[in-house]
């Protein structure tokens, strides 16, 4: 009822209210705490992956705390529901930022949403970490990418095929939207570099939740048996991934006949599928669950410790969360103030070990450096290991294998610029 | 079945081989294993195989299983007791050394284990080996197997196995270049009889220094396999059309009911599916845990629990929020839109927001090949399902008092009441029985999607599209309905693609909408202004 | 009957409404001392202003569903359609700030290897071509849709229905990135509006007053419309439009002209939310965001149009406060809200208001018992 109260009365008194309710919040709060803002998506399509994250970030922000805090302040996690609706986030991270005072947002998981923020994080001069892997071609200032750029995943996973499997044919599906396109184009014109030919690059787009694959897993498999060794790069969204290994199982596509390497399928989208016709199929990641490294098994014991629940996987995204919180704190601590300004300057090289044994870096571009890891669905549901880099490989924010990027290069340290052309000499041109 | 298997290949090994233990070949390549890299393992994998040492199958197969350990140069099985035998000898080896890991597996040498094993298994006494044996061949087209391929063909008393048998020859003659001109050219005839992509692959990519009678048969051959698959692809694309038709008319049989005779835009009704669906998920996870040998059966014990679910859960609904509703169609919209944001919530809250697994019985698994048709079991079983759903709907609608009570309330609730037919309760039941159908849609849907909240979100849509273009109150409107915008989907879509097809149709339905505005089999009469 | 006045004394009140929201934003907002009990912060003003465009879309769906009986469930596209258009022009005036620094082509085009503009990009560069595009592509859909629906007497639910195919085969080729619009990321990065920085604090103000402005102008054209003659016809064709038919009005073009028109002032919403928000993307096309402009009609008073802005006002205000102080349980709250309304305020916030106003001045007038008055229900 009280919903219906408020709103009889005009909306200047309800702004009003608000304003003063949360004036007063603020000032009783904002001594003893620094706000972390939690920007993932609790509703709508997206929460199936990013509710996960929401909960990465509070266990990272309790055990902060139990660490003694930072700055001998209490972290405090401010969460908002931002339902998958992207103008919704755009909202949400300005009231995160200019109501709740957070000193640091962590959240997104698609491109378009960390599109709908950028103008507003740039406008309030505020700091997000975004943990996903995504098509690059971006670099701002306020933006601290620690999910894989395409260099970081794409290529080094074509190249695994090509070598270990003797891939010649390829077969690059993936859900119709940017970051799909993105890395198909990426793919091709590498690929094309290698002495692929057109006609051995097949390349099919889906809407977004497509369920229903019979035509396609078909056409793979016509694809597949003009005599050549074949493969499928997919960057298939979230959520049409089950059907989609559904059908190639009931088709009988084997991992050894026709390999399907996926960029957005990890634990926690298989955990939804039975995996053993599934054996062998590979992922590409900078992260998997089953890597056996003492941060590793203690990070794992503390999730499922803090989720009560045996059974909840752990998998990329969230190791980028841990990376980026740790990275975000040791920059907090380097500079001694939560200020953005400070804050954006310490953190470029910043190290903090990852959770597969190495140490990543945050590096001028706002890209970290990240192994890349290649894994073959074993029938648990988890990956096995095939092959990874020697060493870290650091983020592109710049594809070099596009036309439009190739001469640009990101430099936050020296050059003050996200997009600096290195023929031009310029910024931004 | 699998001991049965081990059994019989035991037999095979002690009968077949007499057993040498000079250093040779085998023994040579059998250190390699321990080296940890693939490409050594697949070269071992090759050595071994063609060494034609009695313990090869078994290394082999231990590879393929995981048993095969190795370490410090020294390789060893693991028998599934967990005794070790020491690979090399042959004999039980008591204490293993400590630091014994599984060869690891990937892709490519799970490929060469196939085709090594297909080599070793063509004279298997078990004809299903066999004819395993003889697939792998024919992919594989290892030269190398081609003696015992040739004594596996003579001695073949299957006929199916012998086929396969042929067909495996026949890939490796093709391209075998000192093969004899007629085993070449019999190859081709061969490959055309099986007459598939395989096939057709084969036949096209013959190199072109080849013989020319030999370039030309293969020629000729490809261009016939290549006409007949045409055929074919037509007819599966046809059948994909079905079996889409089929999980559209699933999705849309209950809303039939409860939109297209009831009236009440249910926006709800997706969420119906998704409750059937996570029947089917929470029945699962209680066979798993209490009786896995009830597993093949879980969709069947799912099913009328299911029903009941979202049967019990839709007569709550219409109890509590639609009666106050009839007769206000656009109003039972918003109302059931909220109940569909609640129940979606609420198994958000209960189940999690990620996807739950739903397994395939085996029963379920695989495809029918007939011709150069693939038919997958599941979506054959969707099918026969969703027809048999609508048959029953039918005739319970037809035949039955229910039935009777509910198409007199539908057309003439007065009318009916004053019969003497208590109408609240048959609006209950029939919204019960809408929503119970769309529960028991959600068990055959949770086969082919996600097992998430969002589940029933992705059909609504579909589905009214479906009861309005086959015409509002009409259960063979629904299915001529479903059946038209599967199969017309799945034509478009080699053309369009998977997004301009969708698109296209869409349009379609708008247009046809304009021409016959209460869809394709309009009620006539007094009910149309209704 | 009692005769409408173009200005009854509800509309008054709305209109003081919106006058004073137009004059104590700006100046709560950018006179007031940041710090002061009654500043009005920042990133309240480009919410207020969101809503604001809401409740014009709002307006628009009561115009049709509450005054001509159509129930669209497709306006999201109108919506989305003027968005597009003014979203394109502030893709155009980005012009070489992009970060690809091309002078003409959009940066989605430039990563995705296009050569050249599209024809249908031509022209965005002018803001007035901008502006007609604006009313036009929404007003020529609706116009082309509707002249197919209506004259073949396409009513009702399969109206309704159908209207949601629309809104959903829309939203499937605009996600298409051959489409060129941007495809899922839509258009975003704006820059500049006629020369003012979007990111400006004035300008933002300025673009809250021109939403309240274009409210208000919305507002009394549907009060002119609805208290017309032709309002009346369309009254009719709502409560009986076989009899106004057999009356001899030619129903089709009734409709016609309120749908179009409807699509219109949906378009102009779309238009003002674009450069607020700073994002369009094919996500507005979703049938579920055309729904719940419906139920904000219904919760605030169908057939009332202050009852329109009221509950576009009530529900997204909610949902903003729900999102944020219960991000698990708000789509309990959303949805109890619905069903509540529809059970127990059929005619909404404001209907109901306004029957337990009526209701107590009458007993009060003849002292009898209220059941008495209110007609048997059914």
């Amino acid at each position: 009822m009280s919903i219906f109260n408020i709103s009889r009365r005009n909306l200047m008194a309800l702004s009003a209210a608000a304003l003063v309710s949360s004036a007063l919040a603020g000032t009783a709060t904002a001594q003893e705490t620094i706000k972390v803002g939690v920007l993932h998506s609790l509703s709508g399509t997206m929460a199936i992956s990013e509710t996960t994250l929401k909960d990465v970030m509070l266990m990272l922000i309790e055990e902060q705390n139990k660490k003694g805090g930072l700055l001998g302040k209490k972290l405090e996690a401010v969460v908002v529901d931002p339902a998958s609706d992207w103008p919704l986030f755009a909202e949400k991270a300005r009231q995160l930022i200019s109501q709740d005072k957070v000193a640091a947002v962590f959240g997104c998981w698609t491109s378009v949403s960390r599109k709908s923020v950028l103008p507003v994080f740039k406008e309030l001069n505020s700091i997000l970490f975004y943990p996903v892997q995504y098509e690059g071609e971006e670099s701002e200032r306020n933006v601290f990418y620690t999910g894989a750029a395409p260099n970081q995943q794409a290529i080094p996973a074509v190249d695994y095929l090509a070598e270990e499997e003797g891939v010649e044919r390829w077969v690059l599906a993936g859900t119709d939207y940017v970051y799909p396109r993105t890395t198909n184009k990426i793919l091709e014109a590498y690929l094309k570099s290698k002495g692929v030919k057109p006609e051995n690059i097949m390349i099919s787009y889906t809407p977004f939740g497509h369920s229903d694959w019979q035509t396609i897993v078909a056409d793979i498999k016509k694809f597949g048996s003009a005599g050549k060794k074949t493969a499928v790069v997919s960057t298939i969204n979230g959520d049409a991934n089950v059907p989609f290994y559904k059908e190639l199982a009931n088709q009988g596509v084997k991992a050894t006949d026709i390999p399907v390497v996926a960029f957005s399928v990890g634990e926690e989208e298989l955990a939804g599928i039975d995996t053993k016709p599934l054996v062998g199929h590979l992922a590409a990641w900078n992260y998997f669950q089953s890597v056996d490294t003492p941060e590793n098994r203690e990070f794992i014991a503390k999730w499922k410790t803090f989720t009560k629940n045996d059974k909840r996987v752990t998998n990329d995204p969230m190791e980028a969360h841990v990376v980026g919180f740790n990275m975000w704190v040791k920059a907090v601590e380097k500079a001694g103030t939560t200020d953005p300004d400070k804050v954006i300057d310490a953190i470029v090289g910043v190290q903090v070990p990852n959770l597969t044994g190495g140490v990543s870096e945050m590096l001028p571009n706002h890209h970290i450096t990240k192994p890349v890891l290649i894994g073959e669905i074993k029938e648990d549901g988890q990956f096995d290991t095939v092959w990874q880099t020697d060493g870290l490989v650091p983020g592109d924010a710049w594809s070099k294998h596009l036309e439009g990027s190739k001469d640009l290069i990101a430099d936050w340290k020296t050059l003050k610029c996200g997009n600096y052309n290195t023929v031009t000499k310029k910024c931004g041109a | 079945m699998f001991c049965l298997r081990h059994l019989l290949r035991a037999v095979v090994l002690l009968v077949g081989f007499t057993a040498t233990a000079v250093a040779g070949p085998y023994e040579d390549a059998l250190p390699k294993f321990s080296a940890g890299s693939y490409s050594e393992t697949d070269e071992a994998i090759g050595a071994v195989a063609s060494s034609g040492h009695p313990m090869a199958q078994a290394v082999i197969e231990a590879l393929q299983d995981g048993r095969l350990l190795a370490g410090n140069g020294q390789v060893f099985i693991r028998d599934p007791s967990g005794g070790l035998v020491n690979a090399a000898t042959g004999q039980a080896f008591g204490a293993a050394p400590a630091d014994l890991k599984p060869v690891r597996v990937n892709n490519r040498v799970r490929r060469a284990i196939e085709a090594a094993l297909g080599g070793l298994t063509l004279l298997s006494p078990n004809a299903g080996t066999r004819m395993e044996a003889a697939r792998a061949v024919f992919r594989s087209r290892d030269e190398a197997a081609l003696p015992n391929l040739d004594k596996a063909v003579g001695q073949e008393g299957d006929a199916g196995v012998k086929q396969a048998l042929q067909e495996a020859r026949a890939a490796i003659l093709l391209t075998k270049a000192d093969a004899s001109a007629e085993d070449r050219l019999s190859a081709v005839s061969t490959l055309r009889a099986r007459g598939d992509q395989d096939a057709l692959a084969l036949l096209s990519n013959l190199s072109a220094d080849s013989p020319p009678a030999l370039v030309a048969a293969a020629q000729q051959a490809a261009d016939a396999v290549r006409s007949r698959l045409e055929f074919w692809s037509a007819v599966q694309n046809v059948w994909y059309g079905i079996s889409l038709g089929s999980v559209l008319l699933l999705a849309a049989i209950g809303l039939a009911i409860t939109f297209g005779t009831m009236g009440v835009i249910n926006m709800a009704h997706g969420e119906m599916v998704m409750l059937g669906a996570y029947t089917t998920f929470v029945v699962q996870e209680l066979i798993r845990t209490y009786s896995p040998g009830l597993f093949g059966a879980s969709l069947f014990i799912a099913l009328p629990l299911a029903f009941l679910v979202a049967g019990a859960v839709g007569i709550l609904i219409e109890r509590s929020v639609i009666r106050f509703l009839y007769g206000r169609p656009l109003e039972t919209l918003l109302a059931t839109w909220g109940l569909s944001l609640i129940l979606q919530q609420g198994v958000r809250t209960i189940f999690g927001p990620t996807n739950r697994e739903v397994g395939t019985p085996a029963w379920m698994s695989g495809a029918w090949e007939i011709g150069a048709l693939s038919l997958t079991y599941n979506r054959i079983v969707i099918v026969v399902f969703a027809f048999s759903v609508f048959a029953v709907l039918l005739l319970v609608l037809r035949y039955t008092s229910l039935g009777l009570f509910v198409r007199a309330v539908t057309q003439n609730r007065r009318m009916a009441g004053s019969m003497g037919i208590r109408t609240s309760r048959i609006d209950a039941l029939a919204f019960g029985l809408g929503s119970g159908v769309a529960g028991i849609a959600g068990v055959a849907l949770s086969q082919i999607d996600n097992v998430s909240p969002n589940l029933g979100q992705g059909y609504i849509i579909d589905s009214f599209m479906v009861v309005v273009f086959g015409g509002v109150g009409n259960l063979w409107g629904t299915l001529v309905g479903a059946m038209t915008l599967g199969v017309a989907n799945k034509l478009l879509e080699p053309y369009a693609g998977a997004v301009l097809g969708k698109i296209v149709l869409l349009i379609a339905i708008i247009l046809f909408i304009q021409r016959r505005p209460r869809g394709l089999f309009a009620l006539k009469g007094r009910a149309v202004e209704a | 009957m009692k005769t409408q006045s173009l200005l009854d004394r509800q509309s008054i009140v709305v209109l003081a409404l919106l006058a004073a929201a137009a004059i104590l934003v700006p100046v709560l907002n950018g006179i007031m001392a940041p710090g002061s009990a009654l500043h009005l912060s920042d990133h309240l003003v480009p919410l207020l202003g969101k809503y604001i465009c809401f409740a014009l879309l709002a307006l628009s769906v009561d115009l049709i569903w509450g005054f001509c009986g159509i129930l669209s469930l497709g306006h999201g596209a109108f919506f989305a359609l003027g968005g597009y258009a003014m979203g394109m022009y502030l893709m155009r005036q980005i012009g070489p700030r992009g970060v690809y620094a091309d002078p003409i082509l959009p940066d989605f085009m430039v990563f995705l290897n296009w050569k050249e503009l599209p024809w249908f990009w031509y022209g965005f560069d002018w803001f007035p071509f901008a502006a007609l595009m604006v009313l036009l592509a929404p007003g020529a859909l609706a116009f082309v849709f509707g002249w197919f629906a209506f004259r073949s007497r396409v009513t009702g639910v399969y109206f309704s229905i159908i209207t949601q195919a629309m809104t959903f085969a829309l939203m499937l080729a605009f996600f298409r990135n051959d489409m060129g619009f941007g495809g899922n990321n839509g258009l975003t990065d704006f820059k500049d509006v006629v020369g003012f920085p979007l990111q400006a604090g004035a300008t933002r103000l300025v673009l809250f007053v021109l939403s309240v402005l274009a409210l208000a102008g919305g507002y009394l054209l549907c009060r002119w419309v609805i208290s017309s003659k032709f309002g009346k016809v369309l009254v009719a064709v709502r409560d009986a439009e076989s009899r106004t038919r057999f009356l001899g009005y030619r129903v089709e073009h009734y409709k016609l002209a309120v749908f179009t028109l409807s699509a219109m002032l949906a378009g102009v919403a779309g238009a003002l939310y674009v450069p607020q928000v700073g994002i369009i993307n094919p996500s507005e096309f979703a049938p579920a965001n055309s729904i719940e402009v419906v139920i904000w009609v219904a919760v605030g008073g169908r057939g009332t149009l202050a009852g329109a802005i009221l509950g576009a006002l009530v529900v997204n205000a909610g949902k903003t406060w729900f999102t944020g102080a219960l991000p698990e349980f708000w789509l309990f709250a959303l949805g109890g809200l619905f069903v509540f309304v529809t059970l127990f305020m059929p005619r909404g916030i404001l209907g109901s208001a306004q029957d337990l106003w009526e209701r107590s001045r009458q007993r009060f007038r003849t002292n009898r018992p209220a059941e008495a008055l209110s007609p048997a229900a059914e």
